[in-house]
């Protein structure tokens, strides 16, 4: 399937259950490294043209961190992990058990850093855990790579890897949540065009062949 | 494609390339947004607003038709960023410096001279083209402002 737009209602409901798992999961991780309560949303399947996915960031130049992986295997993948400046630099203090507002998203430095990556690293290895239960596959991670700039800029370089082939981009979509309304970020699984087959077949959901 | 006093603006350029081709004398100016070097090797060719080569085809035919006078065009551009460093960066990583190369062969290729340029580094962009003075305004987040 080199078009996502054929995707049945029974596989977009799998999509969306993998996404639940996944993301449940490293909601919990989440939650126990910052010692707070994590709530995550339903997770959403979209089907996008590229130029409308900075839209669900806030737009192409608001500024947000940006955590990427690379996923290989037989079924290669990317995993991106997106929040707001802000919320990120609540983060890392909460992670460094600092007082809120310490840390300037900015001016980085080593610790603040690899404690970010360090997020990025748990979160999409308890994703892609999940991932690998249910269907069986093997999803290798590469190490993080973060960039805080523009959301626009920081998908063009991802984007870009689907450019060869398609217009399109199919996102799961996870918001984690922290005090009931703060959003704290955005969990996406980009399948490469091929793999997505290869993952619909391994949840007994394929329809052509 | 507009004209002045209007202006046109492209927000969140990272490995992608905003190409300006302008005709002062018109006054008529032109911004398009490429994301890959080459429609040559692709798979799905048929955007080509997309690459490099078949968006400056399609931009110089709509800006000739519209009375632009093709001696006349000139060209800025900016982007092409590497956001990401990996370890054992792989070629698509690279996407940001071979999006510029490729917009400077295109644009050399049509005989038209590039003014000014900013490209490179490892931050994204927003640009905003003004084709009444052919200025080009380049706003980064923690690198600075500039019109080129």
């Amino acid at each position: 399937m080199e078009d996502f737009t054929q995707l049945s209602g029974l596989q977009i409901d799998a999509l969306r259950e993998i996404g639940n798992i996944g993301a449940g999961n490293a909601a919990t991780a989440l939650a126990q490294m910052v010692q707070a309560k994590i709530d995550m949303s339903v997770p959403r399947v979209s089907i996008l043209p590229f130029t409308e996915v900075a839209d669900l960031l806030g737009g192409a130049d608001a500024h947000v961190v940006g955590i990427y992986f690379n996923v290989s295997g037989p079924a290669p993948n990317s995993i991106l992990f997106i929040l707001s400046a802000q919320k990120a630099g609540l983060l890392v203090d909460m992670l460094l058990l600092r007082s809120s507002g310490t840390t300037d998203i900015n001016n980085l430095d080593e610790i603040e850093m690899s404690a970010m990556m360090e997020l990025g690293n748990i979160l999409s290895a308890t994703y892609l855990n999940a991932m690998s239960m249910f269907t069986q596959l093997k999803f290798v991670p590469s190490v993080p790579a973060m960039g805080i700039d523009m959301a626009g800029a920081i998908l063009d370089a991802i984007l870009a890897q689907f450019g060869e082939i398609a217009d399109h981009v199919l996102l799961l979509e996870t918001e984690f949540t922290k005090d009931e309304d703060d959003v704290v970020g955005h969990f996406f699984l980009l399948p490469e065009p091929g793999s997505l087959n290869i993952i619909l077949k391994a949840l007994g959901v394929n329809t052509d062949g | 494609m507009t004209t002045a006093p209007d202006r046109l603006m492209t927000a969140g350029l990272g490995s992608c390339i905003g190409i300006c081709i302008y005709d002062k004398s018109v006054k008529l100016g032109s911004l398009a947004h490429i994301m890959l070097p080459s429609s040559v090797q692709a798979k799905n060719p048929e955007n080509k607003a997309k690459f490099a080569d078949t968006a400056i085809d399609l931009v110089l035919d709509m800006m000739i038709k519209s009375g632009a006078n093709r001696s006349r065009l000139q060209a800025k551009i900016a982007g092409g960023a590497q956001m990401f460093k990996f370890s054992g960066e792989s070629d698509i990583m690279k996407i940001g410096e071979r999006n510029a190369i490729a917009v400077e062969e295109n644009l050399q290729k049509h005989r038209i001279p590039l003014l000014a340029r900013d490209t490179g580094g490892n931050y994204g962009r927003t640009i905003t083209f003004d084709p009444e003075t052919g200025d080009l305004l380049v706003r980064t987040i923690g690198h600075g402002e500039r019109i080129i």
